[in-house]
């Protein structure tokens, strides 16, 4: 029988039309402009000077493209009462400390119930999977008087530690541990006398390399991105982005500072998602598991 | 998963058995600890406590007294406006859901077949807008109710309207243009654990496959992709069930609170309102226990249809 063989580049591949690419390429080029589109008018706002931002008929794309929104939200920043730097700090800080707490926590926990039988493990994964889908808002009493007792108010542990027990994490890492990480592989690892907790962290975490790249970046956003919180009445304890708020709640007059700062706050997580993006293909071109 | 014990141990009894195998596996609690004891902090006790006080009047103020069922029978045969909510929350749950979860599935598939290099870029395009926070509001910009915005300029200056539409504040316009936002921002976490699902599966599966008679990229997909990355697709499910249900942050933020004639009032909405505004918790942990139930529900649902893959 003979098979429909195909070259892409320098590469053989199986079963793949070249009608199938060519309809795939349209759709993904379409869906591509609906997502892109308002993403460069974001960019594009940014740029516009006042009067151009607030034009009849308005346009799409800047005429005279200025950085006047730039150096205006940065002069603004130097004049907040707790220097610019602090709130950038303040971020940086609980979204490195809670996303690297949790990835490890998450990760060792996930590791346990996915690959080692033990009674009550899958329970506690049940319990874990079916809180994704409670509300917290009405749990925000009880978190507050526990932080209260806990002495954590006003500290950055409310931040940080919170993170650290995330639901997502735990379920996200215990899917891919099922998937990507083989029974035999641990059995022989086993079997040569290495301990649990080395084969977990020599074995089972780099072949779900793709996993944990995915979690840093979704839990550092999340963590960037966190504006006010009830626990931290100190300036000096308050996030960017909370920072960044306030300075957009001037009125019309910050529209193009506001546009700005949307462009700033998307820079950092952007930058996140490429490092580990092109670290994730980086592994898969090197395992030699894939192509 | 666990496998059923097929031998029938005559030596011990169940608790015996239980107990030796606990101390077999003690790493293995180990492991797990760190993590279990701050959950059971933070997570597990707030939501035992708030089903606890759903069945009581608690307002903050007074010491909640025990009312059994009262706050569930009154969302039901007394609070109008949530059953709008239920009603809104239902549409928005049946399009956004599906929909982001095969947009998400389906760009991940498509995507996963580009070079290494373009697949990066092509990624962070369609990831971005979800990548900050507050990105959406870009649309309230492009659907501004006044002539400066882009769509109302664009439609006056071509002579197809002849006054401003009030986009978010016009009962017709809200829900779909509420969706739109929620579809324009669904592919985020799920969209990235199904590309990295898709990494995951060996090369060899399809080589296997193509020889066992597979002949086209979607009996592939039907046969082999998916049904080797069901872990990463029940979890896709999960979050697209909570996103869908739990949508509002979004409608807030555009369209203000409450939204004009509660015409994209969802049960999010209702229960800040209760919890966060009115103090009356008690009620609104009965709303986020029935929101629940709905979700839990909707998973059933899922996992039911799930395991139909590859069939």
């Amino acid at each position: 029988m003979a098979k429909k063989l195909r070259v892409r580049g320098h590469k053989v591949v199986l079963n793949r039309s070249a009608g199938g690419d060519t309809g795939i390429t349209i759709v993904l080029a379409l869906l591509g402009v609906f997502m892109f589109l308002p993403m460069v008018y974001v960019v594009m706002q940014s740029l516009k000077p006042l009067d151009e931002l607030w034009m009849f008929p308005p346009r799409f794309f800047v005429r005279n493209p200025t950085f006047k929104n730039y150096r205006d939200l940065f002069s603004l920043m130097d004049t907040s009462w707790v220097p610019f730097s602090r709130y950038i700090f303040n971020t940086v800080f609980v979204a490195v400390a809670g996303t690297f707490g949790h990835l490890f926590l998450a990760s060792i926990a996930a590791y346990a119930m996915a690959k080692i039988k033990f009674p009550g493990g899958n329970a506690m994964f049940r319990f874990v999977r079916i809180s994704l889908m409670f509300q917290s808002t009405v749990s925000g009493i009880t978190s507050f008087i526990l932080m209260t007792m806990l002495g954590w108010v006003d500290t950055y542990w409310a931040l940080i530690v919170p993170a650290w027990c995330s639901t997502l994490g735990l379920y996200l890492m215990r899917q891919f541990m099922q998937t990507n990480v083989a029974d035999s592989v641990l059995e022989s690892a086993r079997l040569d006398g290495a301990s649990e907790l080395r084969t977990f962290w020599t074995i089972a975490m780099p072949m779900v390399k793709p996993a944990w790249l995915t979690l840093i970046i979704y839990s550092f956003q999340g963590l960037w991105n966190q504006g006010a919180s009830v626990y931290i009445h100190s300036e000096q304890l308050k996030s960017f982005n909370y920072a960044i708020g306030q300075i957009m709640a001037g009125g019309i007059k910050r529209a193009g500072a506001g546009a700005a700062s949307t462009v700033i706050m998307m820079l950092v997580p952007i930058a996140v998602f490429v490092i580990s993006q092109s670290n994730i293909i980086e592994t898969m071109g090197s395992s030699g598991m894939k192509d | 998963m666990s496998k059923k014990k097929a031998v029938i141990r005559s030596d011990m009894t169940r608790a015996q058995w239980t107990w030796n195998e606990m101390k077999k596996n003690k790493v293995a609690y180990l492991m797990v600890a760190p993590y279990m004891l701050l959950f059971t902090l933070f997570t597990a006790i707030p939501v035992l406590l708030s089903l606890g006080v759903s069945f009581t009047d608690f307002n903050m103020l007074q010491m909640p007294n025990f009312i059994f069922f009262d706050n569930y029978i009154r969302l039901f045969l007394d609070d109008d406006i949530f059953l709008i909510a239920c009603k809104n929350t239902l549409i928005f749950a049946v399009i956004v859901g599906p929909a982001s979860y095969l947009m998400s599935l389906m760009v991940a598939w498509f995507i996963n077949e580009l070079p290494p290099k373009i697949r990066a870029v092509v990624t962070l395009v369609f990831y971005a807008p979800s990548i900050s926070g507050q990105v959406y509001l870009i649309w309230g910009t492009l659907f501004s109710g006044d002539a400066y915005g882009w769509v109302n300029g664009t439609l006056l200056n071509l002579g197809l309207i002849s006054s401003p539409i009030q986009w978010f504040q016009d009962a017709d316009y809200i829900m779909p243009l509420c969706i739109v936002v929620a579809l324009w921002t669904s592919l985020g976490t799920s969209f990235l654990s199904f590309i990295a699902g898709l990494q995951g599966i060996v090369r060899a599966m399809f080589e296997a496959g193509a020889v066992d008679g597979i002949k086209s990229r979607w009996q592939e997909l039907w046969y082999i992709t998916l049904p080797s990355m069901k872990p990463q697709l029940m979890f896709g499910a999960v979050l697209s069930i909570t996103g869908a249900f739990g949508f509002g942050g979004v409608v807030t933020a555009l369209c203000g609170f409450p939204s004009v004639d509660y015409a994209a009032h969802t049960i999010t909405h209702h229960l800040d309102d209760y919890g966060g505004a009115r103090f009356e918790t008690g009620y609104a942990s009965a709303i986020s226990m029935v929101l629940f139930i709905i979700q839990v529900g909707a998973n059933k649902l899922i996992v039911k249809l799930l395991s139909k893959v590859g069939n």
